[in-house]
Formats: C-alpha cells, sequence, structure tokens
C-alpha cells in the first residue's frame, strides 16, 4: 500500500504509519480545520501528510512565527488547529506562542514540535520541553506512531478542556519511525466563528495583568490532570531494583533492555505529576529518570524532595538508545557489561554532499576560486553543504536567515578601511524568504557592505523540495502569486545597478560577477536562477564525456564538486621547471550526469564532449 | 533471531532505494500478521550520504532500533556500507552485499582510502557473506533502478517467509502503475536470488 492510499485508510484499520503521518491523520480525524508549519526535519511530512486530506486549509507559511499566528488567529476563531515545526522553529515562533498562552486557545490547538535528538539533521539540539515550563503549556510525549496518533487526539481534548495550547513533542525517532497504528474516522467540528473579545485578545499590559492569575490556576489544574490521566501509567514489573521514570522513545529502549524492570512512562509529563512518581518511588530501590536530553524532570522531581538518579548515570545529549543505556544501568546494578570484543571496520566518511548537476555548486566553485579574498557568511539550506569537500568555502552558518546579519555584523567589526577580504552572505530562495529579508533591510538601511548571493533554486531543497511564495506554487501544487526577487531586493533598498541575476551553470559569467560586486563598497545582491535537479522544472539534458586521450590530468574538473565526476587515475609528473605536480585523470558517470555543462567550463584541454556531437549525429 | 524478533539492517547510500526496499520487506512482514517498525531517513542523509533502515517484525516489537550487534540480515547496496554496518550483525549473521563500488569525492580526491577487501573483511569477522555485482546485473537489465528489485531478490531465500510471496510483494507494485515494468521486475528479482546463490 502507498504512503498516501494509508493516510487514506478506513477507520478500524491497522496500517503502517510514520509518526509525522500519524499526527497528521489524527488531526485529520479530530476534526482540524486549518494546519500550518514551515518545513524542516523531522516535522516537514507532518503538514505535508494533513494536506493530502480534505476539506481544511493547509498551508506552509513563509517561517515558523506566521504559521504560529495563522494557527493562533484560527483558533482564536473556534476552529481546531495544528501547528508543526521542527525544535528551531520554535525560537522564530515563540514571540507569537508565549502570549497566546496567556489568552489560551479556543478551538483546540497542537503545537507539534519535533526534536532532532542525535542531531541528525539540524544545527543544535535543543529540548522543546523547555517551552512547555517558559510558556505554561502542557506537554504530550508519544514514543512511538500509535502514541503519536492517540496522544494529537487527546491533545484537542485537553486543549478546549482547559483552554491552553498544548505541546505535542516527538523527536526524529518518532517522526521517523513507521509502526503500527489503528485508524479511526474523522469527528465533525462546529463552524467557528469569531466571538470579539478584547478583554481576552487584546494583549495590553491591563488585560495581559488580569490573565496571569488564570494562567497559573490553569497550571494548577493541569497538574492535577496529570496526576490521573492515562496518559501516564506504570508497568509494575517484577525486578524491583531499579525503577524507571521516563518519557517519549527512551521508553521503548529502557523496555527493550530491561524488560522485567518497574517503568513509570509519562506521557503527559509536563506538569510533572509528582505524587504519582512519588507513590511510584516508593515500591523500586533506586530511582533511574530517562529523559532526552535535557534534565528537566529530573530537576523538578528533586526539587520536590525525590531521590533519583538521572544525568549523573545517563548521558546528556544524543538518544537513549538499547546500547546507550544498558551499561550504565547495568554498572548500577552491579551486573557484568557484555562487550562486543570483535574489531571495529574502519570506513571512510560518506559525508551529504551536493547532488549531480547541483546549481549550488557552480557558485562555491567560484567562491572557492576566490577563496582568500573573501569571508563566506553561510545559511541554512543544501547550500550550508558548500561547507564540505571540495569547496571548503563557508565561515560561518548559525540560523534560518543568520547570513545577512552575520555578514553585516563582520563587516561593521572590522577597522574602518580593512578591505583585505570581501564580504559575502549566501541564502538560498525559501530561507530569504523565511527570515532573510530583514537581514538584507538591516544591510542596506545600515550602509553595509555585502555582496549577497541569493540561490534562487525555485524550491526548499534540503527538505525534499516544498513549494515556496517564490514559486508561484502553493503547497497543493497550485498557482499563487510568484515573488519577484529582482523587485524585491530592490525594494528591500539595493540599487538597481547592484542586482544581477546570473545563470549558475556559466561559470566564467558568475565568477566575474562576483569578482566585480565584491569589489563595489556597498551591497549588491548576485541572483542565481538554476532550478534544483530534483525538481520537475529541472530539464535533464544529454550527458557529457571524457575523452581519456585528450584528458591532462589537470583535474580542474573535480573542483566543481560534481559526483558524476570520478577519478579513474592519479600520477606525478616533474614539470620543465622541476616542480611536481599531482595529476588527477577523470571520466564521467553518463548514468547520472545531467548534461549541464559545469566542468566543461572548467577543461582547458576541451576533452569534456557531448550534447553538440550526440546531438549532430541525431540530426 | 531474539525474542521472536527479526532484524534486518538496509544499508546503501542516499538514492538507491534502500527506504523502498525496506518498506516491501515491511508490507510482506505485516501482511504475514507480525509486529512491525522501520526507521525511515530523512533530511540531509539522502544528498549522496549514508542510509541505513532498521527493520524489526514478530509478535511485538518494542524499540525500533536494532539493538547493538543484534541484526540477523544486513543487506547492502554497497561494499563499503556493509562494512560500516557490518558489527551490527549478530556472530554467524547473514551479509548479503551488492559489489559494486561507489567512491565518494572525499575517496575519489584522495583524502581517504577505500577499504582493502570488504567482504573477506567481513568473512574473517566471523559472517556469513554472500556477494555479487547487483549493478552490473541491473546494467544488463538495462535499468539502474533494478537493483532495489535485485537486491530484494538476494534476501528472498533468507526470510521467514515463502519466495513467491516476496516476490508478489515486488511486483504487485508495478502490476498497479506501470504493469510493463513487472516483468522486468520478476527477472530482476529472479536474477538477484540467483546473484546470492551463486555467491553462497
Amino acid at each position: 500500500m502507498s504512503a498516501a492510499s494509508a493516510l487514506q485508510a478506513p477507520a478500524a484499520t491497522r496500517q503502517l504509519l510514520s509518526g509525522n503521518e500519524a499526527i497528521a491523520r489524527a488531526a485529520w480525524e479530530a476534526g482540524v480545520r486549518v494546519g500550518t508549519s514551515y518545513p524542516g526535519t523531522p516535522a516537514t511530512e507532518i503538514l505535508e501528510a494533513l494536506s493530502m486530506y480534505p476539506g481544511l486549509h493547509t498551508e506552509f507559511s513563509v517561517n515558523e512565527k506566521v504559521a504560529m499566528e495563522v494557527a493562533i488567529g484560527a483558533s482564536m476563531t473556534g476552529a481546531r488547529t495544528i501547528c508543526s515545526m521542527k525544535h528551531v522553529g520554535m525560537n522564530v515562533a515563540a514571540d507569537a506562542f508565549m502570549t497566546f498562552s496567556y489568552t489560551g486557545a479556543n478551538g483546540g490547538l497542537v503545537i507539534a514540535v519535533a526534536d532532532d535528538v542525535g542531531l541528525s539533521s539540524s544545527q543544535n539540539e535543543q529540548d522543546s520541553r523547555y517551552w512547555g515550563r517558559f510558556g505554561h503549556m502542557p506537554i504530550l510525549e508519544p514514543a512511538d506512531s500509535e502514541e503519536a496518533y492517540q496522544m494529537t487526539l487527546a491533545a484537542f481534548d485537553l486543549s478546549e478542556r482547559f483552554g491552553t495550547p498544548v505541546i505535542l513533542r516527538t523527536t526524529t525517532r518518532v517522526c521517523h519511525v513507521k509502526a503500527m497504528v489503528t485508524v479511526g474516522s474523522p469527528r465533525e467540528q462546529p463552524i467557528a466563528q469569531f466571538a470579539p473579545d478584547p478583554m481576552r485578545w487584546v494583549m495590553v499590559p491591563g488585560n495581559a495583568g488580569r490573565r496571569l492569575p488564570l494562567l497559573h490556576k490553569r497550571d494548577g489544574d493541569l497538574r492535577e490532570a496529570a496526576e490521573i490521566s492515562p496518559l501516564n501509567r506504570i508497568e509494575e514489573g517484577t525486578d524491583k531494583r531499579v525503577g524507571f521514570v521516563t518519557s517519549g522513545p527512551a521508553y521503548l529502549h529502557l523496555k527493550e533492555s530491561f524488560p522485567d524492570a518497574p517503568i513509570l512512562k509519562l506521557g503527559f509529563s509536563h506538569p510533572v505529576p509528582v505524587e504519582l512518581v512519588r507513590a511510584f518511588a516508593k515500591g523500586v530501590g533506586q530511582l533511574v529518570v530517562a529523559e532526552e536530553t535535557e534534565p528537566l524532570l529530573e530537576t523538578e522531581l528533586k526539587a520536590a524532595g525525590l531521590t533519583v538518579l538521572g544525568k549523573e548515570l545517563l548521558p546528556r545529549w544524543g538518544e537513549l538508545l538499547p546500547n546507550v543505556v544498558t551499561p550504565p544501568v547495568k554498572g548500577l546494578l552491579g551486573e557484568p557489561v557484555e562487550t562486543d570484543s570483535r574489531p571495529t571496520p574502519t570506513v571512510f566518511p560518506r559525508p551529504p554532499t551536493l547532488c549531480v548537476a547541483c546549481p549550488h555548486m557552480g557558485v562555491y566553485f567560484a567562491l572557492s576560486h576566490m577563496r582568500q579574498k573573501v569571508l563566506i557568511s553561510g545559511d541554512i539550506g543544501c547550500y550550508t553543504l558548500g561547507a564540505g569537500h571540495p569547496w571548503m568555502a563557508l565561515d560561518t552558518t548559525i540560523c534560518m536567515g543568520a547570513s545577512m546579519g552575520i555578514a553585516l555584523g563582520m563587516d561593521k567589526a572590522r577597522p574602518d578601511g580593512d578591505t583585505k577580504k570581501s564580504i559575502v552572505a549566501v541564502i538560498g530562495d525559501s530561507t530569504f524568504l523565511h527570515m532573510g529579508m530583514q537581514g538584507l533591510l538591516d544591510i542596506t538601511y545600515n550602509r553595509g557592505n555585502v555582496t549577497v548571493l541569493l540561490l534562487d533554486n525555485r524550491t526548499t531543497g534540503m527538505t525534499g523540495g516544498q513549494n515556496n511564495p517564490g514559486c508561484g506554487r502553493d503547497v497543493h501544487g497550485e498557482v499563487a502569486p510568484e515573488v519577484d526577487f529582482v523587485k524585491l531586493v530592490e525594494a528591500l533598498g539595493v540599487k538597481k545597478e547592484r542586482v544581477r541575476v546570473v545563470d549558475p551553470y556559466e561559470l566564467p559569467t558568475l565568477y566575474k560577477a562576483l569578482r566585480e560586486e565584491t569589489a563595489i563598497p556597498e551591497p549588491s545582491v548576485i541572483i542565481t536562477n538554476r532550478p534544483c535537479t530534483l525538481i520537475d522544472e529541472y530539464t535533464r539534458m544529454v550527458p557529457f564525456r571524457v575523452e581519456d586521450a585528450r584528458c591532462t590530468g589537470c583535474g580542474a574538473c573535480t573542483d566543481v564538486g560534481c559526483p558524476s565526476i570520478v577519478v579513474t587515475r592519479r600520477g606525478k609528473e616533474i614539470r620543465k621547471s622541476g616542480n611536481e605536480v599531482e595529476l588527477t585523470w577523470v571520466t564521467i558517470d553518463t548514468s547520472t550526469c545531467t548534461g549541464c555543462g559545469m566542468c566543461v567550463k572548467t577543461c582547458g584541454a576541451d576533452a569534456i564532449v557531448g550534447p553538440s556531437l550526440i546531438k549532430s549525429e541525431d540530426i | 533471531m531474539q525474542n521472536g524478533i527479526t532484524n534486518i539492517l538496509v544499508a546503501g547510500i542516499g538514492g538507491q532505494g534502500v527506504m523502498t526496499a525496506t518498506e516491501i520487506l515491511a508490507q510482506l512482514a505485516i501482511a504475514k500478521g507480525n509486529d512491525v517498525k522501520k526507521t525511515e531517513v530523512a533530511g540531509m542523509a539522502q544528498r549522496g550520504g549514508v542510509v541505513n533502515s532498521h527493520l524489526r517484525f514478530g509478535p511485538h516489537v518494542l524499540s525500533p532500533v536494532i539493538p547493538a550487534g543484534c541484526a540477523d540480515i544486513l543487506l547492502a547496496f554497497e561494499p563499503a556500507e556493509a562494512l560500516r554496518w557490518s558489527k551490527e550483525v549478530r556472530l554467524g549473521g547473514l551479509v548479503l552485499i551488492n559489489t559494486a563500488r561507489q567512491l565518494p569525492p572525499v575517496v575519489s580526491g584522495g583524502l581517504y582510502p577505500y577499504p582493502e577487501d570488504p567482504v573477506g573483511e567481513m568473512r574473517r569477522a566471523g559472517l556469513t557473506v554472500y556477494a555479487f555485482d547487483a549493478t552490473a546485473i541491473a546494467h544488463e537489465l538495462g535499468e539502474i533502478k533494478l537493483i532495489n528489485t535485485i537486491m530484494l531478490g538476494a534476501i528472498a531465500d533468507h526470510l521467514p517467509f515463502p519466495v513467491d510471496d516476496l516476490k508478489e510483494q515486488v511486483l504487485s507494485r508495478f502490476r498497479a502503475r506501470k504493469p510493463a515494468l513487472a516483468a522486468l521486475n520478476e527477472r530482476a528479482f529472479e536474477a538477484g536470488r540467483s546473484g546470492a546463490r551463486a555467491a553462497a
């Protein structure tokens, strides 16, 4: 059964669903009217899956803050709403939800936030459970797809019962694991209509102040609800020497490793049901708190006077996998730890890299050839891979949209007149629209000297090719207004003559544009205009090939970094000057080459030949 | 096998069809009445990076992650990737390998060596290894994407399910959407099965 048909499966059937798909299915069944998100691994597929269901509005918003605001508006109007994002998206959205917590939800609002425990695809490993404490919101933590489905349904009820947004906290190990889920049927929800109530919805100081006692009362009510919630359960176990308090997928890893141990599994983990833990603690020898990643339960339980072991025993970061939890707990029990004495094989790293014919390679080829003359401020997207081999052409990456602000900071921090290196910011189309526009406006407003490379590949590439306002298509693929990047950056204050649109496959043109713009001491924007090779808009052409007899082994083409260029042999040669040079002969993997022609432009020996010859033969 | 759970690790490189192969195995396990958990890989790893997928099935599966050194079978789409994950296979476990090497830029660029004899190294570590060139078979059949089906053919004789049921699980995907490809995939499946048998 395909993923799409599993999503649409009839009620009471069991389906293999990822955690993200299970959340989407439950949201649809719960009668969600509005679903918002911004793409980000591991949360992206929640909204993608939800967009396949009928009868509701789904959108990839321009960023998580806007996604949260749209969700808040829908909840205020009385509609059930889900807002999903990756953990770092919560930082962007925080301004909105920290105050919405005061007004409280009207239609049930579930904030599905996915933490990237283990850093599979993120710049940090922050623990989103802090937001529940910070924003006075309950937190539900599923361990697998079935629980993600059940807890999403429960979260909407909880949200409406207590008039609060609910955080559904998942991790990569929930989002991207497929497991069996018994699905149900959709429920009708009342028609939403906004009821004006300025005392509640207009958060001026006076009104906000009157909400504070309600907020704290709600905390108490939620704590009582957590104490008796069926989402928190005790599994008695038979070996009472060590008992675990745990949440999320760590529960499954512990159960796998210590099947006989008593476990208090917290699904409704904040506010912490302290009395439940206290009762559980009485029946076990030692109490161990196993939580990914920060010691939040642990700290709160210790503050409540309980004796628990937590991060002094288990790691502070990363997943609490079976092989991670077993040795320290066995140590605690005084049991021997089995070790695998087999040698660990040595294998080269295989880091992710840019795809064959990726237009970003043209940009990094050019930047790597002026590496000594530029500082390169990077951003979040596929083009972050420019930091890797062979380009090594990024100096900074922090967060979405940061490339420009950081570039401006580097520019302003150096002594006046220090122009030894030009400062370049590299950002993609989706990231620019997410949070980059403000940074560029700051560069123009504060008269910075930064050259911005705006890599418009017409998609949100790293997360799998989602549409954005630059594509002229919405999440359903339907036509939407298309952002004109040239006009946009001009409107943000970049002079018309300092905005160029360049084909990144035309390496000499791109290199020349970069040299010229970095030499001019004012803001400039170079927009590259080739589509991502993984989207429909990309047209494959006839592959090129290398004429071995003509290849001199200069290796210039390998600087492009294209995976289709394969080294066949290496050698050394003593030149007439007496200098020894390293030589690298190549071939092209014609099964993957798309005929973009970037490498052709690096070959001084004209050894890379292709389409024109083949085409003329065809004619 | 531990507690009635079968642990299969599928490994390769982004874009080789590792996820699809695992999905097909998972669907068969479900059809046979098993509880199933399967890890996915998304995001950065898809860009030519390392991809591995854990598939666990049996009466009741807890952790979706195969405990260290407990994989019953490693189905590897590339020899260095097989070696990378080989310690996850239990002693006496089976490794099925496509021997066609894929060199990442860091290797072809001379920064790291490619392991000299991945198959021999795994055999010396006490694993049963069936290695054959699935990529060459795919080229012979005229479609590189068939590696997926060829590797599923290779594992067919080693699952607790009838071979024909796996074949049907593979082919039904094509019968529904692209019937013309069903016959080609059937040949690929059988070629993979023969390939693994000949390497035994």
